[in-house]
This record gives structure tokens, C-alpha cells and sequence, in this order.
């Protein structure tokens, strides 16, 4: 793979791409200020790099190493109302979002 | 001294009827009032909520249910990504502490959980008293309690420094004496660190030990919720209230697994005989600041003197330990978060005609959280992006599996020839920083959970108890031990602890609040 971060500050671009990709609106003075941050902190994450690690195995979670099983039997669960209410916007039983499809735009 | 009961002392009275509930309730929530103008501790209290359950907490002693109530009236506060849903004991009964988990977020500034968290029902259901929710970093993304969208929580012993993070209200409320016992939770050192820089206790139990149900996620498969108290006996007692296999939660530890290592408490005051604790040398860095050096080294001296073998081992990936944190913690964060998207819950931001759900989702994200949320959440997403992912994220996770390794050939001995019992370290390098003094260098306060965060990743119990004190500024400033032990080894960590905490007064030392 390439080498990334062979300059280690981030451009504006790249912020505003990594805050696209994380779904945040942020303003181009935002971005700005986050790209100090973030490279400082991306530059120090580099520096792993620098550890010899091969051979090692990767751990992603500690724990039991067995999925547990359940029974399958109804147990309770939370109210439909008791989640519904917690939405910002709703109509009758659903969630209310803004248009997805274009009009007349059937498939 | 404020003469506020310990826990032990508040179950054992109120069991007694030599005090009510209703009256430690009371004394809890006027302690509150003087000392939260200061301190800011507290996102919400419920004080005529905590005063009607105090009153059924009597009620049930007067009929002789008492001996089911380990923790009968103990004052309790809970950090605010901790959820309280509006029943008490069955589902509709209304009876329930309720009120808003915000996470110290606008995202969640509003929002009501319709469950409680398996931990804090434990707590209610052995009868302690729920009086207030405790501020922390957002989403708990911190380690100083200034990332909170209602303001920083000052630390007791100079309201000018901060009191640690991301549990700072949790461990406030517990060092200014209001109650004996918080809940805070520890992803990379959030219930150690404010512990010791506001001078109490604080256990991070083994992953898995306590029910993560109901604790909002910041980064699962480090998070830990854990229990911050004036001394290593309440400690123990909460402990085992709180831990336990939960069906709700499929990465709590096994009841084989709880079962194995037993009662916390049976054996507290015995001392280990041939005791082995193991020193790192990391752990002498010439960073530690002088008069945490000083305490540390004090603090070896008083096992040395209780017949404990010091030994030196190596944790070489101590600091590298940081950059695999911040990288594994805040990819798992990226994902986490991704929930609050302002359409099922939390706060959802105006769109203009025309804008559609990608506008909707990114308006509200980028206005509800705060710029550190924001910047952990970036982190994360590049880190786990597209032609980074090996460099960083794949790398992350063998530094944890050699943190790891590294930690069990100390307690195996593999290189001493003999196990520790525990590792030692300071809890921190430093003593409490000025409010405001890190909040513009995020890489700087990330380099301040060195001691911390490797724990975490190798999913080890670890406490820090009070261990001295610095003097700066004209004001004394707490300083914790660290013990770190293997896992499922509450038992034995807290025995060790209480050896120290017998021989020494650190803990019994209040802030007076100016």
C-alpha cells in the first residue's frame, strides 16, 4: 500500500474529506482549526509504525472467546410508544425524514 | 472534616435504625447545595425523588428486609452517560429516578432513556439512593471534565484546576463528601484519573465484570463502568453489588468466570503474605512530575517496609501504548457515534428546502456535539478509512495483543522468575492542571493518560487510591497510586490496596473548599 502522510499535516481538503465521510457539517474556519489537531495527533499515531510488531497476532477484544447462546424465548421488551416519543419528528407510527426519492423519479 | 459516613458505616446505621435514610438523604442533599456553587459537579438532582426512595428504603428496613439491602441509604451519584429510565422495580411502575442521560452533549441535552442501566439498578436494588447525575468530558472524551457542553466541574482542592476525566463530577461529588459512592465509567484511565487528582478511590474492574447495559457507548470493547468511593472497603462492597454475568450485555464475563475469583470483601483485611509487586521502569520516567515521583517511590517504600518483594519488569510499550489507544479507542468511537444521526433521537437540526438526509444527519451531528467529540470522531473515521485502515487501525490492534502479553509476563514472571502479585505505577504524571491550561493542544492532554489507557486494552482490572500530595500554587493536590492485577483479580488488587490504605492517612485527608 502507499505510504500515507508522507507530509504529515492534513490539507483542508483532507479534513473537509474526513468530515464528510463522518457525517459532520463543519465550516471551512472549523476545518482549518481541526487540521492543526488532527495532524498533531495523526503524526503521533505514526509513530506506531515505528514498533516492531510482526509476528504478533492483532487483538480486537478481550473476553470470552465464546458467543454465548440464549435460549429462544420471548422475553419483554421496551414499548413501541416509549421509543417513538424519543423521535425528534414523527407522523402516526413513523419516523419522519426528509424526502429521499425525487419526484417523479420512480425507478 | 464534613463527618460524612463511608458506605459501610451508612448501610450497617441505617440497617440499625440508629439513623434513617431519609436523614443521610438529607444531609447528602444540603452537603450538595454548599459545596456545588464551587465545584460543579452535578448535571441534574433529584432531591424529592431521592427523599421519596430513601423513605421506601425505611420502610423496607422497618419490615425487616434490611439484610437484602447491602448499601441500604447509601448516597449515591452516577455519571451522566449512565442511563436512569422512569421505573424503580417493574416496567410502568413510574416510581424510577428518570430524568435526561445527556453525556454532557447538546446531541443528548434533552433525551430521556426509557431504560436503566443494569449497574445502577443493582445499586438501587441494594438499596442506595440515587441524588444526582454527575457532569463528565462529552460522551466521555476526556480527561479533565472541560469537554462538557454545561461547563467544567473545578476540582476540590483548587477550584482554579480541573479534577480529572472524563468521571471529574463523579469524583468531585465523592471528594467534597457529598456521597460516599459515584458511578463514573473508564475507556483509557476515566474513573482512575479524576480519582486520584481529587483524591479518592477509583476501580476499573476487568472487562467484562460489570454489565455495560445501559452505559452509553464510547468505545465497547475498552469501556468499563467502575465505582469511585472515599476508601478501598466501600470499594469492595460496591463491587460486589455491582458486578456480575448480564444477559442484557453479551460481552459481561461468564458466571463460571465471576464465580472463579469469589467473594471481594471476605478477605480485604488480610494481608498477602510474600507478597510481589512489580515496578515498571516506565513507571520511573524522569516526565513524572517531582512530587508524584516522590509519592510513588514513598509509596514503594511503605510495601517494601510491609515485607513485599519489589521487582522490576519492563512495559516497553508504555508510550507507544498511547498512539494504540487513541487509535483502536477513537475508531470505535467513529462507529459508535454514528448513531446519534438526529432522526431517531436527540437533537435534530433544521434543514433548508431542497437539503435532503445527508444534510439533515451532518447539520445535526456537527451541531450537536462540541468541537472535541468532533475531533475524536475525524480520528476515528480516517484512521479506519480507505488505505489507512492497515497503517494504522490492524497496527493498533498488535500493539494490544503485545501490551498484553507484556502485562502477563509480569504477573507470570516469565523474565523476574518470580509473578507480581500487582503492578505498580503513578496513576498519573502529573497532579490536577490549571482549567484551561490543555484545551487548546489535544495531543497534550492525550499524552496525560500514559499510565492509564494500556489497562484498557489489555482489558485489566486496575484502582488508584490516594498516595500524597503535591504542593503548588499554594494549595496541596492529590496524588494516586496505580495497581494494576491480572484478570477476575478484584480480590487480590483490593487486598493489596487496603495494605496500602491501613498503613497510610492520604485518603482520609478532605478538601476544603475556597
Amino acid at each position: 500500500m502507499s505510504t500515507p502522510h508522507a507530509h504529515p499535516l492534513l490539507s483542508a481538503e483532507e479534513v473537509r474529506r474526513i468530515a464528510r465521510l463522518a457525517r459532520l457539517e463543519v465550516s471551512d474556519a472549523e476545518a482549518e482549526e481541526y487540521r492543526a489537531s488532527l495532524s498533531a495527533v495523526v503524526g503521533y499515531m505514526s509513530r506506531l509504525r515505528d514498533v516492531d510488531l510482526s509476528g504478533v497476532e492483532p487483538l480486537a477484544h478481550i473476553g470470552d472467546t465464546h458467543t454465548r447462546m440464549d435460549e429462544d424465548v420471548p422475553g419483554s421488551s421496551l414499548s413501541n410508544d416509549a421509543l417513538m416519543k424519543l423521535a425528534p419528528d414523527r407522523w402516526e407510527g413513523f419516523v419522519k425524514v426528509p424526502k429521499v426519492l425525487d419526484d417523479g423519479g420512480g425507478a | 472534616m464534613t463527618g460524612m459516613m463511608t458506605a459501610a458505616e451508612t448501610t450497617s446505621a441505617v440497617r440499625a435504625r440508629r439513623v434513617s435514610a431519609v436523614e443521610v438523604t438529607r444531609a447528602a442533599i444540603a452537603r450538595l447545595n454548599a459545596v456545588e456553587p464551587a465545584v460543579h459537579a452535578f448535571v441534574q438532582t433529584f432531591p424529592e425523588k431521592a427523599l421519596a426512595h430513601a423513605q421506601r428504603i425505611d420502610a423496607a428496613v422497618a419490615a425487616g428486609e434490611g439484610a437484602s439491602l447491602p448499601l441500604a441509604g447509601v448516597p449515591v451519584a452516577i455519571k451522566d452517560n449512565i442511563c436512569l429510565g422512569p421505573d424503580l422495580h417493574r416496567s410502568g411502575d413510574g416510581l424510577g429516578i428518570g430524568g435526561r442521560t445527556t453525556c454532557a452533549s447538546r446531541i443528548l441535552e434533552h433525551y430521556e432513556s426509557p431504560f436503566t442501566a443494569t449497574a445502577a439498578q443493582k445499586l438501587i436494588n441494594a438499596g442506595a439512593v440515587v441524588i444526582g447525575k454527575t457532569n463528565l468530558d462529552e460522551f466521555a472524551m476526556g480527561s479533565s471534565t472541560e469537554h462538557s457542553a454545561f461547563g467544567p466541574t473545578r476540582n476540590p482542592w483548587d477550584t482554579t484546576r480541573v479534577p480529572g476525566g472524563s468521571s471529574g463530577g463523579s469524583a468531585a461529588a465523592v471528594a467534597t463528601r457529598v456521597t460516599p459512592l459515584a458511578l463514573g465509567s473508564d475507556t483509557g484511565g476515566s474513573v482512575r484519573q479524576p480519582a486520584a487528582m481529587c483524591g479518592v478511590v477509583g476501580v476499573k474492574p476487568t472487562y467484562g465484570r460489570i454489565s455495560r447495559f445501559g452505559l452509553v457507548a464510547y468505545a465497547s470493547s475498552l469501556d468499563q463502568i467502575g465505582p469511585i468511593t472515599t476508601n478501598v472497603t466501600d470499594a469492595a462492597a460496591v463491587l460486589e453489588v455491582i458486578c456480575g454475568p448480564d444477559p442484557l450485555d453479551s460481552t459481561s464475563a461468564s458466571p463460571e468466570h465471576h464465580a472463579m475469583h469469589g467473594d471481594l470483601s471476605a478477605r480485604l483485611e488480610e494481608p498477602i503474605a510474600g507478597l510481589c509487586l512489580g515496578v515498571p521502569r516506565q513507571a520511573l520516567s524522569s516526565a513524572n512530575h517531582p512530587g508524584v515521583a516522590k509519592a510513588f517511590a514513598d509509596a514503594i517504600k511503605t510495601y517494601q517496609s510491609l515485607g513485599a518483594e519489589i521487582v522490576d519488569i519492563d512495559l516497553p510499550m508504555t508510550d507507544a501504548g498511547i498512539a494504540a489507544y487513541y487509535i483502536v479507542a477513537l475508531a470505535e468511537a467513529s462507529s459508535n457515534l454514528a448513531r446519534y444521526d438526529g432522526v431517531r433521537y436527540g437533537r435534530r437540526a433544521q434543514i433548508k428546502p431542497g437539503e435532503g438526509l445527508v444534510e439533515l444527519y451532518s447539520r445535526s451531528r456537527g451541531e450537536g456535539f462540541g468541537n472535541e467529540v468532533k475531533r475524536r470522531i475525524m480520528l476515528g473515521t480516517h484512521v479506519l478509512s480507505s488505505g489507512y485502515y492497515d497503517a494504522y487501525y490492524a497496527t493498533a490492534l498488535k500493539a494490544r495483543r503485545r501490551i498484553l502479553q507484556d502485562f502477563q509476563s509480569a504477573f507470570m514472571g516469565e523474565k523476574t522468575g518470580r509473578g507480581c502479585d500487582a503492578v505498580l505505577m503513578p496513576t498519573a504524571p502529573n497532579p490536577a492542571f490549571r482549567i484551561g491550561e490543555k484545551t487548546s493542544d489535544a495531543l497534550a492532554m492525550y499524552l496525560e493518560d500514559v499510565y492509564t489507557v494500556g489497562v484498557n486494552l489489555a482489558g485489566l482490572p486496575a484502582m488508584s487510591v490516594p498516595a500524597g500530595f503535591v504542593a503548588e500554587g499554594g494549595r496541596d493536590l492529590p496524588v494516586g497510586l496505580q495497581l494494576v492485577a491480572p484478570a477476575f483479580q478484584e480480590a487480590r488488587m483490593l487486598r493489596v490496596a487496603r495494605m496500602f490504605e491501613r498503613e497510610t492517612t492520604f485518603h482520609t485527608r478532605e478538601p476544603v473548599i475556597q
